[in-house]
C-alpha cells in the first residue's frame, strides 16, 4: 500500500469537492428553489438567504395551485400515482417477458436469435416520435389511446431491449456446466431455471429492472402523445406549472423534488447492484 | 447397469469430435476413457449424459435407447472436471441436490449426505458455500453430490485434473475402493496414464476422433496398438528406434549399433521392412560386456525415482534409449556400459502407420478362435 503526502490528499479533496458541486448544484438548487416563493426565485442577484416555505409542497399535495390570476387545480399527486403505476407495471411485464427470452436468447442457439435479439434492441435506435405517430393512429382504432394497458404496452419499447441485454449477458456468464449438473442430478428444465439460472442472474435481472425503471419513468413523449390529464406520469403532468400568469418555478422545482425521489432513493439503494450489472451484463453481452 | 454405445458421431458445427465410436462397458465394470485434451473424451460423456445430442448412432442404458431421454431422467451421477458447484447453496444443498429431485425426506437426506460427506472427509465443512472450500474440498463436494443418490452409473469427468499432487495421489488410492463399494458402472475420465492404470478394469485410448485401443491396463502398457499409444502410456517413456528386421544366422534380429537383438520367430514377416523397435525400460537391463547380444552405449544421466532408477543412455549412433532397474540395485553411473534386450518384450510397429504389428502366432490364434 504506498502512502500518500498530505498534499496530495488535500489535492485530491479539493478536486473530488469540484466535481461534486458541479454536479451536485443543480440538484441543491431546484431543492432550495422548491422551498421559496416565486418572488424570491425570481429576484436579482440569486441569494440562498430566504424565509422557507413550505406553499409549494402543500399546493402540490392538495391540488391547489394559488397563481395571481387565481386557484387553478392541478392532479400533480395523480400524476406522480401514474408515474409509479405505469413504470412498476412496464417493468414487471418486462421482466416476465424479458428474462425468459433473454435465457432463450443466451442457451438456446436457434435460427435467426441473433437477428431477433438485435432486431429487440434496435426499438432503442428509432426516434419514439417516428413510432409515435402512426402508434397513435393505430391505438385510437383499437381503443388502446389513453389506457394504462395501451401505455405499459408502448413502454416496453424502452423496458424490454434493456432488461433482454442486460439479463442475457448474465445468463451466458453462468457456466454452462453448472445447469448441466443440476439437470443431470434429477431436475427438469423448469426448475433448473427457477434454482439456477434465476438465483445466479439474480443482481443482473435487480440491475435491469432498475435501470429499465428509471427509464420508464423519465419517458416523455409516449405518454405527452398518448395519455390524456387522468393517465399522465408527473413528466407530462409537470406542463401544467406553465399556466397563463408565468411559469410556478417553486412549484415546478418541489414537483421535481417528489417526483426524482422515489428513483433517487432506488438508486442510492442498489447502486451497487448498477454498477455491477451495467458493467458486466452490458459489456460482456 | 450396462451402457452401450453404437457408432457415435458428434460434430460441432465443421469440427469433427467424434466419429463412428462403440463401445460397452459392462455391469460394475470401472472403464477409464484415457486420451490427450481435444480428443473428445468429455464430449462422449456429455452425450451419455444427455446434455448434447448424437449427430449419429445410438445410446443404451441397460438395454435402452436414451434417444429423447432427458439427462434428469437418466439415472446418472456426474462429477464435472471444472466440479461445477452451484456457486449459491452452501455444500449441504450442493450434495443433497439428487436427493431433493427423488423427493427424499429431511431425515433421509440428511442421513444420506453426512454419511458420503464422512466418507469424503468433507463433513466439516458441509456448511460453507463452493467459494469459502479449498480446491480438494470442492473436488470432494463434487464427488459427493455425483454419488449421493447412489446412481448405478457414474460418469467421472476427469475429477483429479484441479487438484494438487498430494490430494491427487490419496484420491487415486481411494477411489478403487470407493468406486468398488459404489457397485456402479463408472466410466472415468482421464489424461494421467497413472489414474487410467490404477482405476480402470479396462482402459480406452481415444485420439482422432475415436477409439483408438480397448484393453486392461496390461494390454495396453504391453501391447499398445500404435506408437502414439506407446509413448501416452508409461514414465519413463518408451523408446523407439528404427530398425529394419532381418534374418541372421537363422534368426529374426533388429540391429542396433551393429549389435544383433534376437527377436520373436513371429516377426519373420517383417523382414526388410521399415519398422519401429519399442522398448520399455524395464524390458532393458545393464549386463557385462562378454554378454551375448550385449550392447555398447554411453551412460548421459541417471534419475532416482522413488522405486526405480532410470539411466538414459546413448548408442554408439547418438540415439537415446531409458533403462530402469529398481531402486538400490547397482549399475553403472557414467561411461561406457553394455545393456541386452529381453527380446519377448520387444515391441514392433509398423513405420509408416504406426501400428503395432501383432506376431504371427496371435494372428493364427484369433483365427483358429473364429
Amino acid at each position: 500500500m504506498e502512502t500518500t503526502s498530505p498534499v496530495e490528499r488535500l489535492l485530491r479533496g479539493i478536486a473530488i469537492t469540484l466535481v461534486c458541486l458541479f454536479f451536485m448544484f443543480p440538484i441543491v438548487w431546484i431543492v432550495l428553489m422548491s422551498f421559496q416563493t416565486n418572488e424570491t426565485i425570481l429576484r436579482v442577484p440569486p441569494s440562498v438567504i430566504f424565509a422557507p416555505t413550505l406553499e409549494n409542497y402543500t399546493a402540490l399535495i392538495t391540488g391547489k395551485l394559488e397563481t395571481q390570476a387565481g386557484t387553478l387545480d392541478i392532479d400533480f399527486m395523480g400524476n406522480l400515482w401514474n408515474s409509479l403505476f405505469l413504470s412498476t407495471a412496464s417493468v414487471a411485464i418486462g421482466l416476465i417477458l424479458g428474462v425468459p427470452a433473454a435465457y432463450a436468447f443466451a442457451r438456446l442457439k436457434f435460427r435467426g436469435s441473433e437477428d431477433i435479439a438485435f432486431t429487440l434492441l434496435s426499438f432503442r435506435f428509432a426516434p419514439p416520435l417516428l413510432v409515435l405517430l402512426p402508434l397513435t393512429i393505430y391505438f385510437q382504432q383499437l381503443g388502446l389511446a389513453n389506457t394504462y394497458g395501451g401505455l405499459i404496452w408502448v413502454y416496453q419499447l424502452i423496458v424490454l431491449p434493456l432488461i433482454l441485454w442486460i439479463v442475457r449477458g448474465y445468463f451466458e456468464d453462468i457456466p454452462a456446466d453448472i445447469e448441466y449438473a443440476y439437470r443431470i442430478a434429477g431436475h427438469d428444465f423448469w426448475s433448473t431455471f427457477r434454482r439456477i439460472a434465476l438465483p445466479l442472474a439474480g443482481p443482473g435481472i435487480a440491475a435491469a429492472g432498475l435501470l429499465s425503471f428509471i427509464f420508464a419513468w423519465n419517458n416523455f413523449v409516449f405518454a405527452l402523445v398518448l395519455a390524456s390529464a387522468d393517465k399522465q406520469p408527473v413528466t407530462v403532468g409537470a406542463l401544467a406549472f406553465v399556466t397563463a400568469s408565468g411559469i410556478q418555478y417553486g412549484q415546478v422545482a418541489a414537483g421535481i423534488v417528489l417526483s426524482i425521489a422515489p428513483t433517487f432513493a432506488l438508486a442510492l439503494y442498489a447502486q451497487r447492484y448498477l454498477v455491477e450489472g451495467l458493467s458486466l451484463g452490458a459489456v460482456k453481452g | 447397469m450396462t451402457i452401450t454405445l453404437k457408432n457415435i458421431r458428434k460434430a460441432f458445427k465443421t469440427n469433427t469430435v467424434l466419429e463412428d465410436v462403440s463401445l460397452s462397458v459392462a455391469t460394475g465394470e470401472t472403464l477409464v476413457l484415457f486420451g490427450p485434451s481435444g480428443a473428445g473424451k468429455t464430449v462422449l460423456l456429455r452425450l451419455i449424459a444427455g446434455v448434447i445430442e448424437p449427430d449419429a448412432g445410438e445410446i443404451h442404458v441397460n438395454g435402452q435407447n436414451m434417444a429423447g431421454v432427458e439427462p434428469e431422467d437418466r439415472g446418472i451421477g456426474m462429477a464435472f472436471q471444472n466440479f461445477a458447484l452451484f456457486p449459491h447453496m452452501d455444500a449441504f444443498a450442493n450434495i443433497a441436490a439428487p436427493l431433493t429431485a427423488r423427493h427424499q425426506s429431511k431425515a433421509v437426506m440428511k442421513d444420506t449426505v453426512e454419511k458420503v460427506a464422512r466418507l469424503l472427509k468433507i463433513d466439516h465443512v458441509l456448511h460453507h458455500k463452493p467459494k469459502e472450500l479449498s480446491n480438494g474440498q470442492k473436488q470432494r463436494t463434487a464427488l459427493a453430490r455425483a454419488l449421493s443418490a447412489a446412481p448405478s452409473i457414474l460418469l467421472l469427468d476427469d475429477p483429479l485434473r484441479n487438484v494438487d499432487a498430494k490430494l491427487r495421489f490419496e484420491m487415486r488410492l481411494e477411489l478403487p475402493r470407493l468406486l468398488k463399494d459404489q457397485n456402479a458402472t463408472v466410466i472415468y475420465v482421464t489424461q494421467d496414464y497413472k489414474e487410467a492404470m490404477a482405476l480402470g478394469h479396462r482402459i480406452a485410448v481415444m485420439n482422432d476422433h475415436g477409439i483408438q485401443q480397448i484393453g486392461t491396463p496390461q494390454d495396453i502398457y504391453l501391447s499398445p496398438a500404435n506408437t502414439d499409444i506407446a509413448r501416452l502410456f508409461g514414465d519413463p517413456v518408451i523408446t523407439l528406434l528404427d530398425v529394419v528386421p532381418e534374418r541372421r544366422a537363422g534368426q529374426v534380429v533388429a540391429l542396433i549399433s551393429d549389435t544383433a537383438i534376437p527377436l520373436l520367430e513371429d516377426y519373420a514377416p517383417q523382414i526388410g521392412q521399415a519398422c519401429i523397435l519399442g522398448l520399455r525400460p524395464e524390458a532393458l537391463r545393464f549386463v557385462s560386456e562378454d554378454t551375448p547380444g550385449a550392447i555398447p552405449v554411453e551412460v548421459e544421466a541417471e534419475t532416482p525415482l522413488n522405486e526405480k532408477t532410470v539411466t538414459l543412455a546413448l548408442t554408439l549412433r547418438g540415439r537415446e534409449i531409458m533403462v530402469s532397474r529398481p531402486a538400490g540395485t547397482p549399475g553403472p553411473t557414467s561411461g561406457r556400459a553394455h545393456i541386452a534386450v529381453d527380446a519377448a518384450s520387444a515391441i514392433l510397429f509398423d513405420r509408416a502407420s504406426g501400428r503395432r504389428i501383432a506376431p504371427v502366432h496371435k494372428i493364427i490364434r484369433k483365427e483358429e478362435v473364429a
